[in-house]
């Protein structure tokens, strides 16, 4: 009888659906998986490091970049880590801000996965559906900050700019023009507030068609049930959290178990999965998004009650308004200070985290008392999820693979940090 | 769920004919897309864009060298000498941004106090040769005068805000 050895494939670094950089390595018998294991690091870019040599305000762009599909996450977990040392909290509307972007991003990361996965396991059309509504959430990015993916928009203190009163329009062309220019600038007449609203009203409909084209569809649940179940017990011991920890059944959600921002003023529900296999992941990451656009609802209306300021007043943290600034000597020094040097934050160590997408991502700030941190460590969660996958992925077949690094929502910016 | 009916439910692929109902509506909607080049999606007064150094009315630049763009920016994209000018007033004699390191995150115009170094709505530009994605003064100011006017227009829609 000829011996039959098992076969050792690279899949990736440049396989479409390894989402980037992964490299992994598999040990195959046949088709069945006996050893997965995750080559990271390919996208280092030393981002803790690199925070090290320079004032804290000017990391803040370079958070977006960690993960680059829930962006203002990231910055709320290093913003959240700096304003503890410095024993300063944003006001309050700055903090409904924070919770409103929290919560588009929690719906822009979603819908990436649920449009990348889908596409990975052989659902073409959802993806673009979902990047329909990614465009729609995008041009509020863009409509705060400038830019559509890596805002800079949190700072110590609160965020940079109010919400705009008017949100930009389509301009008329050849082929959009009359009626059909006021249709597609039919939510954009008022202020962003009023595109928040007619999102929010126009968002469950649009999950239902994602429910409609998945959730019952006999391909997506051949490729979804029973595959990388993920016991409850596993999921604690390997520090999974977001989704991956829900989808097992534990319901831990850092909004409810630890409020921060403006979480404790509304409503929503934690959705928890029951078997831990993909299919309750995606059953509970559809249902954040439905409870991610109630609370963005919620948010709309208190931001529309309570006008204010979004930054706190105090110029050795927050440079003054362009106009003072340009009127008054103390301002302009105190912009000058602030541009160039930063501010010196008092010595001591601070972890502040938040319910990224993703799951528990923190900053872990040790400051010495001088203007950039003497060290900065970022906890990612799909580090610890991916490396979690020899033991979720072994005894799967080759092309389960691909649904369990979907599930696992894995992107390398943070990964790799 | 009684067998019967899940047997029947299964037979008849409803829950496919349902998808395909689904895409099949989008068939005949109308378009979300836009024609590219001759059409765009939206763009806020806020974006930020290509750099352009600007100029006052009466046509001097507004730069005074201060630096504090090349101190606050984080990618270390911007390069500044100064030096006296014949009248006396401080002004840049090399005023350059690396494209190529530059992170477009908009610190450098929230610094300006003069309002002179400011990130545009351009997004459409290229390079066909090496070194041309460091931009020069002469390059900056000449982008600064191309679009003054939207510029100032969409500072103006921003200024409460800032």
């Amino acid at each position: 009888m000829q011996e039959i050895r098992n076969y050792t494939i690279n899949f990736g670094p440049q396989h479409p659906a390894a989402h980037g950089v992964l490299r992994l390595v598999l040990e195959l018998d046949g088709e069945v998986v006996m050893r997965a294991d995750p080559h990271v690091g390919l996208l280092h870019r030393g981002t803790e490091k690199l925070a090290e040599s320079k004032p804290y305000n000017q990391s803040i762009g370079y958070m977006d970049r960690l993960d680059y599909v829930s962006m203002m996450c990231n910055e709320h977990a290093y913003v959240r880590a700096i304003e503890q040392l410095l024993g300063i909290a944003a006001p309050e509307r700055a903090q409904v801000i924070r919770t409103l972007f929290d919560e588009i991003t929690r719906i822009l990361n979603h819908l990436m996965w649920l449009g990348s996965n889908a596409l990975d396991l052989g659902a073409m059309t959802l993806f673009l559906y979902a990047f329909r509504e990614r465009e729609e959430l995008m041009d509020c990015y863009e409509a705060v900050s400038g830019a559509r993916m890596h805002a800079t928009y949190y700072r110590p203190g609160g965020v940079y700019r109010d919400l705009p009163e008017q949100m930009p329009k389509y301009r008329e062309s050849p082929w959009t023009k009359g009626s059909d220019l006021k249709r597609v600038n039919g939510w954009r007449e008022g202020s962003m507030l009023d595109f928040l609203d007619a999102f929010t009203d126009d968002f469950p409909k649009r999950v239902d068609e994602y429910e409609t084209l998945l959730t019952d569809n006999r391909i997506w649940k051949q490729r979804t049930v029973g595959i990388g179940v993920v016991s409850p017990e596993q999921a604690l011991a390997w520090g999974m959290s977001g989704p991956m920890l829900r989808g097992s059944g534990i319901e831990w959600d850092l909004r409810r178990k630890q409020p921060y921002a403006a979480y404790d003023k509304f409503q929503f529900q934690i959705p928890v999965g029951r078997n831990g296999d993909c299919y309750d992941r995606y059953l509970v990451r559809v249902e954040e998004m439905r409870q991610s656009n109630r609370i963005m609802k919620q948010c709309v209306a208190w931001l529309r009650a309570h006008p204010g300021p979004v930054m706190v007043q105090n110029y050795k943290v927050a440079p003054p308004k362009r106009e003072e600034m340009k009127q008054d000597r103390e301002a302009l020094i105190h912009h000058f200070k602030l541009f160039t040097e930063g501010y010196s934050v008092p010595t001591g160590e601070v972890y502040a985290a938040v319910e990224a997408p993703k799951g528990e991502f923190g900053a872990y700030i040790i400051a010495d008392g001088a203007n950039k941190p003497f060290r900065l460590k970022l906890r990612a969660p799909g580090f610890a999820h991916l490396s979690a996958m020899d033991e979720i992925a072994k005894g799967h077949m080759l092309p389960d693979v691909v649904a369990l690094i979907g599930t696992f929502d894995v992107v390398f910016g943070e990964i790799d940090r | 769920m009684n067998p019967v009916f899940r047997y029947l439910k299964s037979l008849l692929l409803i829950e496919l004919l349902k998808g395909m109902a689904l895409t099949g509506k989008y068939l005949v909607a109308p378009k979300y897309t836009v024609r590219y080049p001759e059409e765009t999606i939206p763009k806020s007064n806020r974006f930020r864009g290509l750099h352009a150094l600007r100029r006052y009315p009466n046509g001097e630049e507004r730069c005074i060298a201060c630096k504090l763009c090349e101190a606050v920016c984080p990618a270390l994209a911007i390069t500044i000498d100064s030096e006296q000018r014949a009248d006396g007033s401080r002004r840049t004699t090399r005023y350059e941004i690396d494209l190529f390191k530059c992170i477009f995150c908009g610190f450098c115009e929230e610094s300006c106090p003069v309002d002179s170094i400011v990130e545009t709505h351009v997004h459409e530009y290229h390079f066909e040769n090496r070194g041309e994605n460091i931009l020069s003064k002469q390059k900056l100011l000449a982008l600064g005068d191309r679009f003054e006017a939207e510029i100032a227009a969409a500072r103006q829609q921003d200024a409460a805000y800032r």
